[in-house]
């Protein structure tokens, strides 16, 4: 580990170097490549970038924009690691849980002049991505929560669509398949804020909407995850910590998911359908996963990334980007722009779960320091995931490892 | 008032000079290497280490011994340094004994021991990470080895996700990645350790066991010196193990100090500690490397 640190230090040495040699050269003529990282290398994503960065190509010869896209679990990690080595992209993605500390670090230029059109922009999406009222990152994805059922395993969904009943059918299902029942994606016992997509449903929080009082020991958050510990080791609705599974293999009966993982589905595989959150006892709900795009300041060529990104997000492209990225702008969301994006799903799919998801969603739980409270979080909320733990005890043992945390 | 006569000025360049410089060129792009890649980001490590560097913000500011205070009153670090420890020592403990029993099984004039060789050598040369992923698969809930548990009745535990198995099953991976490397070192000193002294120990009557542990054991304890420094240093730096397995869970229980450190720096973005606990690390080795090479003089056959 010597080793390995002293060749980042080196490296992050001969960045800054060649960083100051390199000096501001945004203006100045000659080809420019811009580098954009993504964390998505599924490729009909890929596919869409690279058409649009070819067609910019054709009004801008000199400007090639390179995709790169790096593995999600470390995304965000990758990113700082590569700013702290001087080789910071000129166009990032963000995800959500770190918005507060890219938005507030000073490290993305203000993207107010980069944007056609903002006011076409929803307020509740861009909310997470301003700073002192100027649009730090463009909200691109705004993709909710839903649930996709495997309508080969689970032929009739229950009547009442309430978290009860769906957990009940997940445990039908897994039981007749011999398969697993509900997978919450990307949650694997790990990434707890997927269970936003849960416990939200018993209206309760990770903390407070100034950020400062821990949630995990109240009330609506011990019930839902008493419920949710129930449905695991008792109703084994979930997979059990360390079984995977994927329900886009057909491994399993249901999955909570963004609506963007629609294109993992095969037109010949089994037959599904998409269906909002299941009601919970504070009522019907919905979440949101957001994606932002962000100009980096330190990139070698700021002002020629904003300028892509004003063509990135214009109309014409970002109702491109709607067939996978839910877009924030008012003008396009109805279900007849998002039905020619997306046609594997139905019109009332689509009011159902994004149109309404949208209007009425909450974002996914994201703070300054976001990386150091997940792992606390994490940490603490291990001892839940046995069939004998004493929930409300655990809970409260995340409030007294976070609460230092939330108050820096 | 004498006068030098040129033929006794000495030359500047005599063959002792000229050997010298010889020498120094030779050495010349090893020196440049090891100033650039090695002393160098040590030195700026401890300079970072008295900085606040926050890589997002852009932030770089003295802070003197702000970061070894935090150190000292890091309520995480008492649990960081008992897993290295327990790590460490689970490590050392099984990898040397398992070396040593296998070189001593493997040692044996019998049919089939180059086989068992290449068997136990071949995980050396396999890629740390492909190894671990593969084991992370074997060790999961559903996986393979519950799965052979289960075929013989046994209810296996979830090996990485329960507190108590957890570290268990991140040293074994490791033990059984890197214990042919021992194994061959052992393998190479017990075919070093003359015959004539084991003949001579049994004609006097010695057990198989006190042949072993009088003549062979003192003839191959430099191996075993040199072999407990390269696991000691190389225990406490694992990082891809439980970076792939376990990220440190559950709990904190498998979080090691390089894999504390690597949060500290990379995820939350704090550097300057991140660069602080690493020389912890360091002067954590140093200790530890110094200490057995002392003690080598207690029991190290050819020392004394």
């Amino acid at each position: 580990m010597r080793r390995l640190l002293a060749g980042i230090a080196t490296v992050a040495l001969f960045g800054s170097l060649t960083a100051c040699g390199g000096g501001d050269d945004a203006g100045s003529d000659g080809p420019i490549t811009l580098r954009m990282t993504t964390w998505s290398a599924n490729e009909a994503h890929v596919k869409l970038f690279d058409s649009i960065a070819a067609e910019y190509k054709t009004t801008h010869p000199d400007v090639t924009v390179k995709f790169d896209a790096l593995p999600f679990e470390n995304y965000t990690t990758t990113v700082t690691t590569q700013i702290a080595g001087g080789n910071a992209p000129d166009i990032a993605w963000i995800l959500e849980g770190s918005a507060p500390d890219f938005v507030a670090s000073g490290a993305l230029a203000p993207l107010d002049d980069s944007i056609e059109n903002a006011a076409d922009l929803v307020p509740a999406a861009t909310a997470l991505w301003k700073s002192d009222g100027k649009l730090m990152a463009y909200p691109f994805s705004t993709s909710p929560f839903g649930v996709f059922v495997n309508t080969d395993m689970v032929k009739t969904l229950p009547a009442q669509w309430t978290w009860e009943n769906a957990i009940a059918a997940a445990s039908a299902a897994a039981k007749k398949t011999g398969k697993q029942g509900l997978v919450v994606r990307d949650f694997d016992y790990k990434d707890w804020t997927n269970l936003t997509s849960v416990f939200r449903g018993w209206g309760a929080e990770a903390w407070s909407a100034d950020g400062k009082t821990c949630g995990f020991d109240q009330k609506p958050m011990v019930d839902a995850m008493t419920f949710l510990h129930k449905a695991i080791f008792t109703d084994k609705a979930l997979p059990a910590p360390g079984v995977s599974a994927d329900f886009f293999a057909g491994e399993s009966a249901m999955t909570i998911a963004q609506i963007s993982r629609a294109s993992l589905l095969k037109e010949d595989g089994f037959g599904w359908t998409l269906v909002p959150l299941p009601a919970g006892p504070a009522g019907d709900y919905s979440v949101i996963g957001q994606g932002g795009l962000g100009v980096l300041k330190k990139g070698k060529n700021a002002s020629a990334a904003a300028e892509f990104v004003k063509f990135f997000t214009n109309e014409a492209n970002s109702a491109k980007l709607a067939q996978f990225f839910p877009p924030p702008r008012k003008s396009q969301l109805n279900a007849e722009t998002l039905a020619k994006a997306n046609p594997l799903l139905k019109p009332d799919q689509l009011q159902d779960v994004v149109i309404d998801g949208i209007a009425d969603g909450v974002v996914k739980p994201s703070h300054t320091g976001s990386a150091e409270i997940n792992q606390a979080v994490r940490a603490a909320l291990d001892p839940l995931w046995k069939p004998d733990a004493d929930v409300p005890a655990v809970l409260s043992g995340v409030c007294t490892a976070i609460t230092p945390l939330l108050a820096k | 008032m004498t006068v030098r006569t040129p033929l006794t000025r000495r030359r500047f360049w005599t063959t002792r000079r000229r050997d010298q410089l010889t020498g120094y060129v030779f050495i010349t792009p090893a020196l440049l290497g090891s100033l650039a890649f090695v002393f160098l980001p040590l030195a700026l490590v401890v300079w970072y280490s008295l900085h606040e560097w926050n890589v997002l913000a852009d932030t770089f500011n003295f802070v003197g011994a702000d970061n070894y205070r935090k150190l000292a009153d890091d309520p995480n670090v008492p649990a960081v340094l008992r897993a290295t420890a327990f790590f460490s020592i689970g490590l050392v403990v099984f990898n040397l004994a398992l070396a040593l029993l296998l070189a001593v099984l493997l040692n044996q004039k019998l049919r089939g021991t180059t086989f068992f060789r290449v068997l136990f050598f071949s995980p050396v040369v396999v890629s740390l990470l492909a190894w671990t992923i593969v084991w992370g698969f074997l060790l999961q809930d559903n996986g393979g080895l519950n799965g052979i548990l289960n075929a013989i009745g046994i209810d296996g535990p979830n090996w990485l996700r329960s507190g108590g198995t957890a570290m268990i099953s991140v040293v074994i991976v490791q033990v059984f990645k890197n214990v042919g490397l021992n194994m061959v070192l052992f393998l190479a000193a017990l075919q070093g350790v003359p015959v004539s002294l084991q003949e001579a120990a049994r004609v006097d009557g010695a057990s198989p066991w006190r042949v072993f542990r009088s003549i062979t054991l003192p003839m191959i304890s430099p191996t075993i010196l040199l072999t407990s420094i390269i696991t000691v240093v190389g225990s406490l730096q694992v990082f891809a193990q439980i970076s792939v397995l376990t990220q440190g869970g559950p709990g904190t229980s498998t979080t090691v100090l390089v894999y504390y450190l690597y949060q500290q720096a990379f995820q939350f973005h704090a550097f300057g500690y991140g660069s602080t606990l690493s020389i912890l690390l360091f002067l954590i080795v140093l200790a530890l490397t110094v200490l057995q090479w002392q003690m080598r003089k207690r029991w190290v056959f050819h020392e004394n």
